[in-house]
């Protein structure tokens, strides 16, 4: 989905401080204001709006009704298996993606890997949305290739292990197809950063492979693992077009939920439609705030 | 380090075999659907459907303005924060990563509250309206890939050299941008468009709740009532993000790596 990566060391440094000589004219907030106008109307109105709307009963006076009528167990229920792909998605995501990102830089495989490897997961993670669920379909559906396959040698994904694509563990294998390559695009220029000299400083001073690992390159790398687990956790939370073609509505993320909702107003109360949306905002809003706080302690490393 | 290279191609190897059973086994079901032989029939279904190719029209012009609109936003945005206002760009940072925190699901949703027909901006009143409502909304998703494209851009050019430069020659603000720094990341700008491009073309959620004729939608109808079509046209929509990574690469090897003064 995303090209970002979690290392910006020339942006952190910012820009040289401007000479205080002249007098500054407030037209130069003009250069910003098509921006800040576009910002206002169409990403901080709306959410605001929704948020506003959560507070409030249909006469409009502050109530906290429909955040209580959130904690209903259908919606408990949705708010739980959508948090569990989420979770089970970024951290399998991140850990796969972690060790194939280590393989390919330290790994001392052929150039050719590493190269390939980049190109596709810039490629894989932003094949996202209805044609992922189609391509998992043909794979694991009831007539997918590898379900196929494996009922030639015996086993029936379906009857004998109890597979579901439209289960939790069908949508987390599913996302997977992008969260891996997604860590890969990110994680790589961190584990560029792992200087060589590091280790042979480590080695220097007597400090074993695992002690390297373990003293080392673990504590430099956690900060941005950690926030680009975050990062993947909020990237699945939020998806529903892949959710929504594979599995139609029987499997009961958030997103299809609050899809319905729009729709149809299925929940029969707009404000807690409202609520619901900032129940998602407050969820991957939490989720990002710690993104950023570990991106910035992990931007000293990376120099 | 014998063992190390060996758990290396290990990981490599189930990684690439996650990563192509997939697409193998969208491909193999794509060719299916003549019995007993392969066949390309379900692409000349799909390629020959005109909704598919309504909806892919649209979804093109859809994102082709998504892009002018992204340029226009921007561009003079990144490149006055760069000049004059460089304290802003933590809040101006802040701003362009809101989407990937704000589901587009979310976004969307505040739209349809706020933008209906009764409201002092009734984009939703109109067809052509909601047309462009849609166009804001997938400027919004593309807005941390073409902010961080364009402001990498600048980083390998000197703005102030130039803009004082093309000051002194006698040009406005709109010609410095448009003919001075806009040439110069030029790379950086495709780049972010073409990422858009991969975005926004197959893109459901905002499109089906907009209703709106675009390719997104079709793909799932088409999922919901057919067998083999949606297999060839998964393999379309690979092929074309495939295109757009593709370019995008081809692009980065022209791109300047450093300016002379970087800033």
């Amino acid at each position: 989905m995303t090209d970002i990566t979690v290392s910006d060391p020339a942006a952190a440094r910012s820009a040289p401080p401007t000479s205080g000589a002249g007098i500054r004219l407030p037209t130069q907030w003009l250069g910003v204001a098509p921006f800040f106008l576009f910002a206002l109307l169409f990403l901080i109105l709306p959410t605001s709006y929704l948020i506003l709307g959560a507070f409030q009963n249909p006469a409009g006076e502050f109530t906290l009704e429909n955040i209580r009528a959130l904690f209903q167990p259908s919606i408990m229920a949705a708010y739980w298996i959508s948090i569990k792909v989420s979770f089970a998605s970024s951290v399998l995501g991140a850990l796969i993606g972690l060790a194939m990102s280590i393989a390919i830089v330290r790994g001392g495989l052929p150039n050719w890997v590493r190269s390939t490897t980049m190109t596709f997961s810039g490629v894989a993670s932003n094949f996202a949305g209805v044609p992922l669920a189609f391509a998992f379909l043909a794979t694991l559906g009831r007539l997918g290739l590898v379900t196929v396959l494996l009922r030639y040698v015996g086993v029936d994904i379906y009857r004998d292990l109890g597979f579901n694509i439209l289960s939790f563990w069908g949508l987390t294998l599913t996302y997977l197809f992008f969260q891996i390559p997604l860590m890969i695009v990110i994680i790589t220029p961190a584990i560029d950063g792992l200087k060589r000299e590091w280790g042979e400083a480590a080695a220097t001073l007597g400090a074993s492979q695992w002690q390297y690992w373990r003293m080392v390159v673990i504590p430099v790398l956690w900060p941005s693992f950690l926030g680009t687990v975050i990062l993947l956790f909020a990237n699945s939370f939020g998806a529903i077009a892949t959710a929504y073609a594979l599995t139609g509505s029987s499997l009961n993320i958030v997103p299809i939920l609050l899809y319905a909702q729009i729709r149809g107003d299925v929940l029969n109360n707009p404000h807690l439609g409202y609520a619901l949306a900032f129940g998602m905002i407050f969820i991957t809003g939490l989720a990002n705030a710690f993104y950023i706080w570990f991106r910035t302690r992990s931007e000293r490393w990376l120099k | 380090m014998r063992s190390g290279r060996f758990w290396a191609w290990a990981a490599f190897i189930v990684g690439a075999a996650y990563f192509f059973i997939p697409l193998i086994a969208t491909l193999e079901f794509s060719l299916r659907m003549r019995r007993g032989t392969y066949s390309f029939d379900a692409y000349q279904v799909v390629l020959g459907d005109p909704r598919f190719q309504a909806t892919f029209g649209y979804s093109v012009v859809v994102a082709v303005f998504t892009i002018i609109l992204g340029v226009l936003v921007v561009v003079p945005t990144a490149y006055w924060i760069r000049l004059r206002m460089p304290y802003l760009r933590p809040l101006v940072e802040f701003i362009t990563l809101l989407p990937l925190v704000i589901p587009a699901i979310v976004i969307v949703f505040g739209y349809i509250r706020m933008y209906g027909s009764n409201s002092p901006l009734p984009f939703l009143a109109s067809a052509r309206g909601t047309d462009i409502l849609l166009i804001i909304g997938y400027a919004t998703l593309a807005l941390p890939y073409m902010y961080r494209a364009v402001d990498t851009g600048l980083r390998t050019i000197d703005v102030r050299t130039l803009t004082e430069a093309a000051q002194i020659l006698g040009a406005g603000w709109t010609t410095i941008i448009a003919r001075v720094i806009l040439p110069n990341v030029l790379i950086a700008v495709l780049s972010g468009a073409f990422l858009t491009f991969a975005i926004v073309i197959g893109e459901f959620t905002m499109a089906s709740l907009l209703n709106r004729p675009a390719f997104g939608p079709y793909l799932q109808n088409i999922g919901a009532n057919r067998a083999y079509e949606p297999a060839a046209l998964a393999i379309i929509a690979f092929a074309i993000t495939w295109g757009c990574m593709s370019v995008i690469q081809f692009l980065a090897r022209y791109a300047p790596k450093s300016a002379n003064r970087p800033n």
